[in-house]
This record gives C-alpha cells, structure tokens and sequence, in this order.
C-alpha cells in the first residue's frame, strides 16, 4: 500500500450544518482527519456523530458546509466517496440468515473484487471467525457480529473507515476485541474515524480526539492537548483497587477468542 | 453507476432468495391461507353457491390465485423492513454498488417466491378436481398475466416496506388486498350482488383479471376482459414503481 503523504486530510469537514425539521443536529462542525491516523468523535447521545458519519458516508445530505473524503466531495462525487469508503454502522450490519462466510463473499462481490471466496477465508482467518464462518450469523455472539461487520468493512481495503459507536452493547471482552482490529487497522495504513461515548474508549485508540457537543465541537486535539486543558496533575495517594472489569477479565481470563471451556471458580469459604 | 447493475442485482438477489429458502415457512404460509379458503369455498359454502359452473373449484381457482399474490407480496414488505431497520440497507447504500439494485434484488425474490407459492396452490387445487382444457400458450398467457400482477403488487409492498415504522404496519397494507377478491367475480357472479356493490365490483382490478384468467382456463374467448386486465395490472405497476421509486430516492438522497 502506498502512503499518500502529499494528498492532504483523508477527510476534511468545514462548516457543517444539519437540522431535522425544528432540531438543528449539527450547527457548525469544522475539522480535519490526518491520513492513516484514527480519529475520535468523543459526545454523549444526541451530539450528533451519528449524523456527521452518515453525511460523510453519503446517505445524508448536509443543509450547508462542504465535506470531502479522500479528497473527493461528498456531495457531489458521491460515487468516488462510496469507492474510497466503509461504514460500520451504530448495529452490526450483518446478514443474520446468511453465516459469516456468505457476509463476506457478498460485500466481496458487492465490491465487484475477483474470487470473493479467497477474500472471505483470508479475512474469517484474520479475524478468529474460521470456526464459525460456516454457521448462521443468528447463532454468534454480540463480539464476533461485530468482529464480522469490521471485516465485512475492510473487504476491498477501502482508505477511510468509519465506525459509528462500535463497541456500544458489548461485554468487556467484545470491546477488547473491536479495539484489537481497529488498531490493526490502522497499522495498515487506513485512516479510522470512530465515534464514541466511551471516554476510555477514544483514550485507548485515538492519535486525535474531537469533543462534539450540541452540535459543535468544543475541543480537538491530541490525549497530551487535552489534558493540558485541565490544571496540572497533582500527586495524590490513592489506593489501588481492582475494578470489576479487571476482576472479570482476569477471572475469564479471556483477551479476544471465545473459549468455551468454562473455569469455574467460586470466591469465598472452602471447606 | 450503472454498469454493475445487473452483477449487483444478482448478487443481492442471491442473498434474498437464501433467506426464502432458508425460512421455507414463509412461502408455506403464503400458500396455507389461500388453500384454506379454497378447502372452506369448495367443501362448505361451495354447494350452496351458484357459480353457473359445473365444477366450483374450477371457478374459484384465479381469484384463489390472487389472494396468494396478494399475501405473499406482504413479506417482500417484511424483508425489506427488516433490512432497514437493521441497518444493513445502509451498509449497501454507502458501498459503490448500482443504487436501484437494492429494490429490485426484493422485487425479484419476491416473483419467484410468489410463483413457487402459485405452483403449489395450482397442484392442491389440481388434486381437488380442477381441469382445464388450456395448451401450453394458455398456460403461458396466464402465467404471464400472473408475473405481470405479483410485480404490480410487489412495487406496491415496496412502499411500506420502506416507510414503514414497525413490522406489523409494513405487512398491514396487504389485508385490503386479500379482501377485495371477495368483492369481485372471483367467489360468486357479480350479478347477483346489490346495486352499488356491484357497480364496484365490475369495475375494479381483479374482477377484470379473474374474468381474464377463467377464461383462459376454460378455452373460452377472454374478450375485452384481458386487455382491461393487462391495463389495470400495467397502469398499477407503473404508478406503484414511480411512487416505489420517489419513496427510495428521498431516503437515500
């Protein structure tokens, strides 16, 4: 894959306005994604990510701005913003009558790609979905659907992903699991804009994160800028206990595959 | 845009025609009312009806055929629902792929669920005793009246299919559908209906098309009726396409 140095933002969002009938969604959203980088939109339900994602993907129309990806417009080449783009959507999109196998073959083919077949093995064996890639998308659970919708995404090794809210409805070990591929991503070169309510979330993935509230975004910067924005950290005793996400993690002690052998430990008097 | 038409059609259509034959039930369903009411037509009410026909399954048939269309069409607005609300309608919208491909992939499963579904009522309504003289053209002739009104229907389903808030309202449109053969030739001779019911009834669609279909099958002249049954059945799926389409490019523009 070649790295486009010279081409500019791999988006670049100026003056984006959006209003459902009386709602105004977005009032004015500015902002510019780096090639190969990830980028967080970071706001609470309502801020209105889902709807800069769905205008930057094109099954939206924004009432004023301009927005371009890949150096293309959004609003009026559409079609090279659709060949040079994924959506991961807020819901795993995927096929839940098809198995996993038929998901990726179809995108494959959707995708106008030679021999879907080969794609969809190689991307069932990357995402630790071989297994289950013959069984009904109905049967899997929350984090391999997901694991499934990003891989689906990547067929074609499109340059900008998007990922509305992807680790919304997961258990801990989904979340870890998304956050593995997304990084993966990104390894390869693909610019990310991913969208979240999670704080953690944006801390653990984002080279830039984007505060967006009321339609606006308040704060854009790195982890380092944004903290800046606050006092200077003082040191502070605290005892260190183990959240209960760390004690179910370690208990499952599971960091991405789905084991079915079950350890059971039980915590209190043995005999 | 639209040079992967007919690739991306296919490829879509597959993926809808998996989830036909992979829930089989739905075209059984589609199947199982219409041969109720013909068992109910034929067995209990049917010999107290005076169709003017020596064989009543023989004249109850075409409109039975109808009801099948007209709830079978009921799931293609179902699927689609469901594929909007799942949000992997959107997963396709935002891929490079020819746009009217979505509709039609649905619009085309929906033919051959709907034709398996009239095979079957065929053979069930063949083991009751119908018969007809009809050659293979005639076959065809009402074969092709047949296709001609399921895509009718279907552009029609499309329409709630995508606007449709919950499942039970984008299935809900198909019941009048149902019930307008009972007002029409299809169960008993217009004639012996009363005034205004009966100016309705001979002038609406699927008197027309069951006049047209029985004919066909008794080797009878089909007269004016045919032509006013491909009118009726082009005019529906002309106005029903170009509302089907207005509908699809204000969601997806």
């Amino acid at each position: 894959m070649v790295m486009d140095v010279d081409k500019g933002p791999a988006i670049q969002v100026q003056g984006m306005e959006k209003s459902y009938k009386e709602l105004q969604a977005l009032r004015g959203v500015d902002f510019d994604v780096g090639p190969g980088s990830i980028f967080a939109l970071l706001g609470s339900n309502g801020a209105g990510k889902t709807t800069i994602v769905k205008i930057l993907s094109t099954l939206l129309r924004a009432d004023a701005g301009t927005a371009s990806v890949n150096g293309f417009d959004v609003a009026t080449q559409a079609g090279d913003v659709r060949e040079s783009i994924s959506l991961t959507g807020q819901f795993a999109a995927v096929d839940e009558i098809l198995s996993g196998r038929e998901n990726l073959v179809l995108v494959a083919r959707l995708r106008h790609l030679e021999d879907p077949g080969t794609i969809a093995d190689d991307l069932l064996g990357r995402f630790v979905l071989t297994d289950a890639g013959a069984r009904r998308v109905a049967t899997y659970s929350g984090g391999m659907r997901r694991r499934l919708d990003i891989a689906m995404s990547l067929i074609g090794n499109p340059q900008v992903i998007f990922l509305d809210e992807p680790t919304t409805g997961l258990d801990p070990q989904g979340r870890i699991e998304v956050w593995q591929a997304v990084k993966e991503l990104a390894g390869h070169g693909t610019t990310v804009l991913l969208t979240t309510q999670y704080l953690d979330e944006a801390e653990q993935l984002a080279d830039r994160i984007a505060i967006l509230h009321e339609g606006r975004i308040i704060v854009n910067g790195t982890l380092t800028e944004l903290k800046q924005l606050l006092p200077p950290a003082k040191v502070e005793y605290v005892e260190k206990q183990p959240t209960l996400e760390d004690v179910f993690l370690a208990i499952v002690g599971d960091n991405g595959k789905d084991s079915d052998a079950g350890n059971d430990r039980s915590v209190g008097m043995d005999e | 845009m639209t040079t992967h038409f007919f690739d991306d059609t296919t490829a879509l259509t597959g993926r809808s025609l998996r989830h036909i034959t992979r829930s089989l039930d739905t075209i059984i369903t589609t199947a199982v009312t219409p041969i109720a009411m013909m068992l109910l037509f034929v067995y209990v009410f049917g010999g107290a009806i005076n169709s003017g026909s020596d064989s009543y399954v023989n004249y109850l048939l075409p409109g039975i055929l109808i009801i099948t269309i007209a709830s079978g069409i009921s799931y293609t607005a179902f699927r689609l629902f469901l594929d909007m609300k799942s949000g992997i309608f959107e997963r396709f919208q935002s891929m490079p792929i020819a746009r009217s491909s979505v509709l039609w992939a649905h619009v085309l499963t929906s033919l051959v669920a709907n034709l398996v579904s009239l095979v079957v009522v065929v053979l069930v309504a063949v083991l009751m005793g119908f018969r007809s003289p009809a050659g293979v053209l005639t076959w065809l002739a009402v074969a092709g009246i047949l296709i001609l009104f399921t895509l009718a229907l279907t552009w029609m389903a499309v329409i709630p299919g995508l606007t449709a808030k919950t499942a039970d309202g984008a299935g809900a449109f198909s019941y009048p559908l149902i019930f307008l053969p009972f007002i029409s030739s299809a169960f008993v001779p217009t004639d012996t209906m009363s005034g205004p019911v009966r100016a309705f009834a001979e002038n609406q669609p699927v008197t027309s098309i069951v006049n047209a279909l029985r004919n066909l099958f008794t080797q009878q002249p089909v007269g004016t009726d045919i032509w006013i049954a491909l009118a009726w059945c082009v005019g529906i799926l002309i106005v029903a396409y170009t509302f089907a389409m207005v509908t699809y490019r204000r969601l997806t523009s």
